[in-house]
């Protein structure tokens, strides 16, 4: 089991104060703080060996290029996928959604489908396939979730269909942090000829994730919330399903050759190998490199590891969470149905009002719908605080949040 | 002349049904904002100097000791400007 006393010292701005209290950090959910060993590798890049990566012969462009491209073969074994072809680096989760939305669902779907989406879904998760569905006018159906905030399976298989083309949904809530049963949605939805799109953002930074044992065509995911940089994802994709689709951006690196036509006076092009057709234009380079750090500090804890500490911070988050009168959380209270996170509201005040009084002791939660407004429409609820814990989050750190809570209780 | 933006540091608009709007006070000047502040509007309660539930004629906020105040049910931004100008020049 790991140690977050221990882990704590490699992560500097767990040292800060804010309002002379020491600054408890239970955002991790929206974005995770960031180890010294990845702040050292960003600042090394910079340092050493800063320009632009391919097509160039010198020293520090080569250096530069190798580990961008060993960055891609890290991410790659990370999630299990077959090599560097089938992973893709964009900006983030959201990236990696309107990537697949547009290169593939613009170029595949058509009236007569059907896209299916889960309730549960962040709005990156929704809005893109709303967005490319007024251009191709095919449906959007949503499969409910369950008061409990789990999915509603037979909400999902009533809805499947030969018309289904692909379902998209989020391996865990970013709202409830409830774990779906991906390999079960991905069975069914390929015996319908559907494809399955998993939005891993919240599940790739806490549990370990193997794309061919859930068998999923698209996993998507962000490096800031995993350790790593901003700016920086990842789209997996199976090769087969990269190879048919279309460029997302056009511009330098994606395409392998570029042809002026004298007589029609028109440019014709040939695609770059895969990964690179899907990555036009200088990429975010020094993110390839934070992030590379990032899994190897992930690596190296162990993602059994990070699942462990996290289900037992929960558990016992829950417990001494529930000692507050008017504090009522919602979702599973199993924290094996759940990833690292608590959403909770406390009665007769706002879910802001809470993040600010305990902002005012240096404990940092977030408040609102979380990008999740279905899903709080669903709860009846205005909006939500949520705690989210990670590695570096200790049992004394929720003790202090409950000591607050209390306080909050009686004003 | 002083103005609003001398004391405002951000103001932050909360997504959802209740509009809700964050007042960010600079650093700087924030001890003398909550002291105008207290002076001006009707303290209904309190907690341990950390938070004010406040009224100024029919508006109610909340003031927070860190410099942050939330403002409650107002219509837009043009309606709390004039209630920061009310409350701060």
């Amino acid at each position: 089991m790991l140690n977050p006393h221990k882990i704590r010292e490699d992560f500097p701005i767990l040292k800060r104060e804010i309002n002379d209290y020491p600054l408890i950090y239970f955002d991790s959910a929206a974005t995770s703080q960031k180890p010294r060993q990845v702040i050292a590798v960003i600042k090394q890049f910079y340092e050493s060996c800063n320009a632009n990566i391919h097509r160039a012969v010198y020293t520090i462009s080569q250096e530069a290029s190798e580990l961008y491209e060993d960055a891609h073969e890290d991410a790659a074994k990370f999630i299990n996928a077959d090599g560097t072809e089938e992973v893709i680096f964009v900006r983030g989760t959201t990236e990696a959604i309107n990537l697949v939305a547009y290169a593939w669902g613009l170029h595949n779907l058509e009236r007569e489908d059907e896209v299916l989406v889960t309730l549960m879904e962040h709005h990156s998760n929704m809005i893109p396939w709303e967005i490319i569905s007024k251009i191709k006018g095919f449906q959007v159906k949503y499969v409910e979730v369950n008061d409990d905030g789990t999915l509603n399976y037979e909400s999902f298989e009533e809805l499947i269909s030969d018309r289904t083309k692909i379902v998209c949904l989020a391996h865990v809530s970013n709202v409830t942090g409830v774990i779906n049963d991906v390999k079960r949605i991905a069975k069914t939805a390929h015996e319908h000829d559907s494809l399955v799109l998993v939005d891993g953002a919240q599940s790739v930074p806490h549990l370990a994730v193997d794309v061919k044992d859930l068998d999923v065509d698209f996993l998507a995911f962000s490096g800031h919330k995993m350790l790593g940089p901003t700016g920086i994802g990842v789209l997996y994709g199976k090769r087969e399903i990269l190879d048919e689709m279309e460029p997302f951006h056009g511009g330098g690196s994606m395409v392998a050759d570029v042809a002026f036509d004298t007589v029609t006076r028109r440019c014709s092009f040939s695609l770059n190998d895969l990964p690179w057709k899907f990555e036009g234009g200088t990429p975010n380079i020094c993110g390839g490199v934070g992030l590379m750090a990032a899994m190897k500090y992930l690596k190296d804890i162990g993602m059994e590891n990070v699942r462990e500490h996290e289900e037992v911070l929960t558990k016992y988050a829950i417990r001494r969470m529930q000692e507050c009168e008017k504090v009522k959380i919602y979702g599973p209270k199993d924290p094996s149905l759940t990833c690292g996170m608590i959403p909770f509201t406390v009665e007769g005040l706002s879910s802001h009002d809470v993040a600010l009084f305990l902002d005012s002791y240096g404990v940092m939660i977030r408040s609102g719908f979380h990008c999740a407004q279905p899903l709080h429409e669903k709860f009846k609820l205005k909006s939500s605080d949520r705690a989210s814990f990670y590695i570096y989050n200790t049992r004394e750190e929720i003790d202090r949040l409950v000591e607050f809570l209390k306080e909050i209780e009686q004003f | 002349m002083s103005s609003v933006e001398d004391y405002v540091a951000r103001i932050e608009e909360t997504c959802g049904e209740e509009k809700h709007f964050i007042v960010v006070f600079k650093y700087e000047v924030k001890n003398k904002v909550i002291a105008k502040i207290l002076e001006r509007a009707k303290v209904e309660k309190s907690f341990s100097q950390i938070v004010f539930e406040l009224t100024f004629g029919s508006v109610s906020f909340r003031l927070y000791g860190t410099g942050k105040a939330i403002f409650r049910s107002l219509r837009d931004k043009e309606e709390l400007h004039k209630v920061l100008v009310d409350l701060l020049l």
